[in-house]
């Protein structure tokens, strides 16, 4: 085993959890920290990516821009990463982006619609960024066909292609085999980016670096969406005892996520009810928050909207359809003798 | 051209043009009868008889065949992004620009909602509307899977223009379930003030749905509008949310491609009212 980069995605994956809030000194104080730590990539963006800042999604307290420009302004040797969703985010917003001084960009489709980003990675290699792909929701379908679609991603200029369980629904097997897949594949990095809905987000990404991961995605305190995401300094203290830690500091990340994140976090994200029913349902773990909030003004167990919308195989960014999966179930009940 | 051949009205299809050999769409023209032709624009450009020209190739072909057919004196009905000419949506907007040799019929996701919004910003004036697509990766051709940010670009500011919003902001996302998904929208609308009345929104929007039924008959909100409040940049304010579905006619393309159906029978609409403005018919288009 080699040891992998570890991108942080506190100040992305963990806008979700923190509803969009994140200032200024705190993305200041979060990258000040990761950089001094050793971490050499930092995701700074609203939780859907750049332009995700809207009614569907959550608006964002403060203007993306002036926290991305923050953290550029805060790391030394770190490089700041973006994420961009095509479909929300556009080449308009990733060129303000790299105008602020951001060096890398992730870009991110549902896992059977990659060829939506190829004027976006043309662009990004126009402007002389690392690229990663993000493959999406990857426990929907097969590692032969993930494999397909990253090598859609690398046609298109991709430096790495992701597998993202979005839904925190894999197990360690099915990590493992897609990981493997899309190494046998292309021939630019795979990583992999775990959210902890089954409790199994450090076993997962133990099992992608096992299966060849290069690169591996944390949170500090797991902040993310659902149950969370890795936590970056766990990932450090196994790496360390692994024998592999790519030259993260692991006392320096423990005190990160214990005096800086933990006393902003507006709760622990953990496997609860509603975060376990998003990965045995396998739906999009940002869903949590959304749903709790309709399921509340309809009445409604957020367990129900959860596993229809499921049934219903939406996909990522699809949070509209929580009211309308509310709407059919406040409908059927009452139609129910 | 189904809906054309289907209900004619002062139109007559003189020519399906295109490049592609392979087109299953010329195929089944040449089946009907129809002529057809492989040099695309020039074969258009050739025919004096040929007024009105529905455009559907890709906004950079446009752009060129935008010139093209003006100097032709040909009237362009232009379903790409594109945007050469004005925006056209028939319910807000149809009959204002008749005299103009080249109008945009913006994307699908606008044909769709910004009728919805315009309905609102005719009651109470609107901060700002954004509006979600979900459409069926299967609908998705390769026009739009390479040109994404064209249309989340044009369709905001078909918002603003035509939906007369503040600000406009659109989202599209594809969706692979199977069976294929209907073309769903959803429209949020923030009023300029929290001060307005529900009712007469309701009402406007009712009445904004059924016009639109009477060209796309698959046209329907999921439920009455939604009114909550959410933490916006302007504060707690009341969001309006209406969830629309267009179920396609099915002449053609399958039932789940709404998308693609409301912007046909858009573009037939449009057609008709140039050939009854060309004709000179007084009789107003049934819209």
């Amino acid at each position: 085993m080699k040891a992998p980069r570890v991108t942080d995605t506190t100040l992305r994956d963990g806008s979700h959890a923190m509803k969009h809030r994140f200032t200024r000194e705190q993305v200041e104080r979060i990258v000040r920290a990761l950089d001094a730590a050793g971490v050499p990539v930092i995701e700074v963006a609203h939780g859907d990516g750049l332009g995700g800042s809207s009614i569907q999604y959550g608006f964002s307290s403060t203007p993306e821009m002036e926290l991305i420009e923050t953290a550029c302004r805060a790391a030394r040797r770190a490089k700041i990463a973006v994420l961009l969703l095509p479909g929300i985010g556009t080449r308009r917003e990733l060129r303000e982006a790299a105008a602020r001084g951001v060096q890398v960009v992730r870009i991110a489709t549902h896992c059977t619609e990659a060829d939506i980003s190829a004027q976006h990675f043309g662009l990004a290699k126009e402007l002389g960024l690392e690229t990663v792909g993000f493959l999406m929701m990857a426990h929907m379908r097969p590692p032969e066909f993930l494999a397909e679609q990253a090598a859609l991603m690398e046609s298109y200029g991709a430096d790495c292609v992701y597998i993202v369980d979005s839904a925190g629904a894999m197990l360690p097997a099915d990590v493992a085999a897609r990981v493997r897949a899309l190494k046998e594949r292309l021939s630019i990095q795979v990583g992999f980016h775990a959210h902890n809905n089954l409790g199994l987000a450090i076993g997962n990404t133990l099992a992608a670096i096992e299966a060849g991961a290069d690169q591996v995605d944390g949170c500090l305190r797991g902040l993310g969406a659902g149950a969370g995401n890795a936590p970056t300094e766990l990932i450090a203290a196994v790496l360390d005892r692994l024998g592999i830690n790519p030259g993260l500091d692991v006392f320096a990340l423990m005190d990160a996520a214990e005096y800086i994140v933990a006393p902003i976090m507006p709760y622990q994200p953990i496997p609860d009810r509603d975060a376990i029913t998003i990965g045995y349902a396998g739906v999009y773990s940002t869903f949590l928050l959304h749903a709790r909030h309709i399921a509340a003004k309809f009445g409604l167990d957020p367990r129900e909207i959860l596993v229809e919308l499921g049934r219903r195989q939406a996909v990522a960014g699809q949070e509209d359809w929580i009211l309308d999966v509310a709407i059919d179930l406040v409908r059927a009940k009452q139609q129910a003798p | 051209m189904y809906k054309i051949l289907r209900n004619p009205g002062h139109m007559e299809l003189a020519l399906v043009a295109g490049i592609d050999p392979q087109s299953e769409g010329l195929a089944r023209a040449r089946a009907l009868g129809i002529p057809t032709s492989l040099e695309g624009i020039a074969a258009v450009l050739a025919d004096p008889e040929i007024k009105i020209v529905f455009d559907a190739t890709s906004a950079k072909a446009h752009m060129r065949h935008a010139k093209l057919l003006r100097e032709a004196g040909k009237i362009a009905i232009d379903l790409t992004p594109a945007a050469c000419g004005p925006y056209v949506v028939p319910p807000v907007n149809l009959g204002q620009h008749l005299d103009e040799p080249n109008v945009n019929l913006i994307t699908c996701g606008g044909q769709a909602t910004i009728p919805l919004v315009y309905a609102v910003s005719r009651v109470t004036p609107v901060r700002y509307a954004e509006i979600v697509s979900t459409v069926a990766s299967r609908s998705a051709g390769p026009g739009t899977r390479q040109n994404i940010d064209e249309f989340t670009s044009t369709t905001a500011r078909g918002l603003e223009v035509l939906g007369g919003a503040e600000q406009g902001k659109a989202i599209i996302i594809l969706n692979p379930a199977e069976p294929p998904i209907m073309m769903r929208n959803t429209v949020y609308v923030i009023p300029a003030s929290d001060d307005f009345d529900p009712d007469a929104v309701v009402d406007s929007v009712e009445r904004m749905v059924a016009e639109v039924q009477r060209y796309v008959p698959g046209y329907q909100l999921k439920s009455a509008p939604v009114f909550d409040r959410r933490s916006t940049p302007w504060g707690e304010r009341v969001v309006i949310a209406m969830l629309l579905e267009v179920t396609g006619a099915g002449d053609f393309l399958p039932p789940y491609a709404g998308n693609l159906d409301i912007m046909t029978a858009a573009a037939w609409q449009v057609g008709e009212m140039f050939a009854q403005h060309l004709l000179g018919v007084r009789e107003e288009v049934a819209v």
